[in-house]
C-alpha cells in the first residue's frame, strides 16, 4: 500500500483529494492546500480585470497541478474554446470538462461532454469530464479518450452527499479509469464512504468554502479520504443479512 | 472600434502589445483570443488591431 498512487493521464499523485478554489478567500488557498494535502487544484477561466491587484496563481503553492475547468460552457464548442484558452495561460494540459445548459440544477450535459472530450483528447489534453453517472456515457467517455471520469454525487454546491451512490458504484465496478467523485460531497464521512466504495479520488469545493473553519475541514477531508482508501484496499468486512455472529469465543462461559 | 471583453474601444491601428501595455493587465497571467482564435504571446507585437475586431482577454479565477 506504500505505492498506492492515483494515476491520471500518466501523471502520478499521492493525494486523492482534488481541491476546488472557488468561493473563498485567495488568502486561504495555501492553508487549504496544505491541510488537504492536495496536489491538484481546480480553477475557472473568466474575463480578466485590468485592475487586478492579486492573481490566484500567486497564491497556489509550487508543484500543485492546476486543473482548469470549462465552467460557463453551454456546449462542446464553448468547452473546447475555454480549454484552449486555459492551456494558453500556460499551466499545463489538464482540463476538467464542465458543460451545463441548465442553470437551476447545474447538471452536466453528458452528450456535449462526450463530444468535447473527444476533441480535447485528440489535441493532447488530459481530459477529466464531469458527468452525470451513466454507464453508457462513461463508456463513451473512455472511448473518447478521457483520462478519468468525474461523476457527480449530488447537485453542485448542495453538500447533500452520495445521492447517486448506486450509479457511481456501477462506474467504479465497470470502468477501467479513475472514477473521481465530484460535486455534492458535503461531509468527510461522505467522502470516506465514496472512497470505501472504490472511488479513486474526491473533488470538493463548497464543503470547504461553507465550513466553519476551512483549513480544519480540509484536514478532516484528507483524513477521511485516506481512511476510506485504506478501508477499500484492505477489503471491507462482510455484512450479514440476518442474524448475528459472535466476536467472542462460544466456549468457556462462566457457568455450568 | 475594437471590442475588448464586451467594451468598444477606439484602438484600431494599435498593436495588441501597444494596447496591453497601456493597461494594467499582467501579461504573464492572461490569454487573448481575437475573433475566436487564440493569439500566442509571441504574436502580440505584430498583431495589429483592426476596426471590428472582437477580443477576449481572460485569466484564471477561483473555481470548482
Amino acid at each position: 500500500m506504500q505505492n498506492d498512487k492515483l494515476i491520471i493521464g500518466g501523471h502520478k499523485f499521492d493525494s486523492r483529494f482534488i481541491l476546488g478554489s472557488g468561493k473563498y478567500s485567495l488568502k486561504l488557498i495555501e492553508a487549504a492546500v496544505k491541510y488537504a494535502g492536495a496536489q491538484i487544484i481546480t480553477l475557472a477561466v473568466r474575463r480578466a480585470n485590468t485592475k487586478e491587484e492579486e492573481n490566484i496563481l500567486d497564491y497556489i503553492p509550487e508543484g500543485v497541478t492546476l486543473l482548469p475547468n470549462t465552467s460557463g460552457a453551454r456546449n462542446a464548442q464553448e468547452a473546447v474554446r475555454i480549454a484552449r484558452l486555459a492551456r494558453e495561460l500556460g499551466c499545463g494540459d489538464f482540463v476538467k470538462i464542465e458543460i451545463m445548459r441548465d442553470s437551476k440544477y447545474l447538471l452536466p450535459d453528458n452528450q456535449e461532454t462526450i463530444k468535447a472530450t473527444e476533441i480535447l483528447a485528440s489535441e493532447g489534453f488530459v481530459v477529466m469530464p464531469y458527468m452525470y453517472p451513466d454507464l453508457n456515457v462513461a463508456r463513451d467517455l473512455v472511448n473518447a479518450g478521457a483520462a478519468a471520469v468525474m461523476p457527480l454525487a449530488a447537485p453542485i454546491g448542495s453538500n447533500k452527499g452520495l445521492s447517486t451512490g448506486d450509479f457511481i458504484q456501477i462506474l467504479i465496478d465497470e470502468i477501467d479509469l479513475p472514477i473521481i467523485v465530484d460535486a455534492g460531497i458535503g461531509r468527510p464521512s461522505q467522502a470516506c464512504q465514496a472512497m470505501e466504495m472504490g472511488a479513486a479520488a474526491i473533488m470538493a469545493n463548497t464543503a470547504l468554502a461553507t465550513a466553519g473553519d476551512l483549513p480544519t475541514m480540509a484536514e478532516a477531508f484528507r483524513l477521511a479520504i485516506e481512511a476510506g482508501r485504506k478501508a477499500y484496499l484492505s477489503g471491507l468486512g462482510r455484512v450479514l443479512t440476518r442474524g448475528a455472529s459472535a466476536s467472542d469465543p462460544l466456549t468457556g462461559f462462566l457457568r455450568d | 472600434m475594437v471590442k475588448i471583453n464586451g467594451t468598444e474601444l477606439d484602438i484600431a491601428g494599435q498593436t495588441l502589445s501597444e494596447y496591453l501595455s497601456s493597461t494594467d493587465y499582467n501579461i504573464k497571467r492572461i490569454a487573448v483570443e481575437r475573433n475566436g482564435d487564440i493569439v500566442p504571446k509571441a504574436m502580440y507585437g505584430e498583431t495589429v488591431l483592426q476596426d471590428g475586431d472582437s477580443l477576449e482577454v481572460v485569466g484564471f479565477v477561483g473555481g470548482g
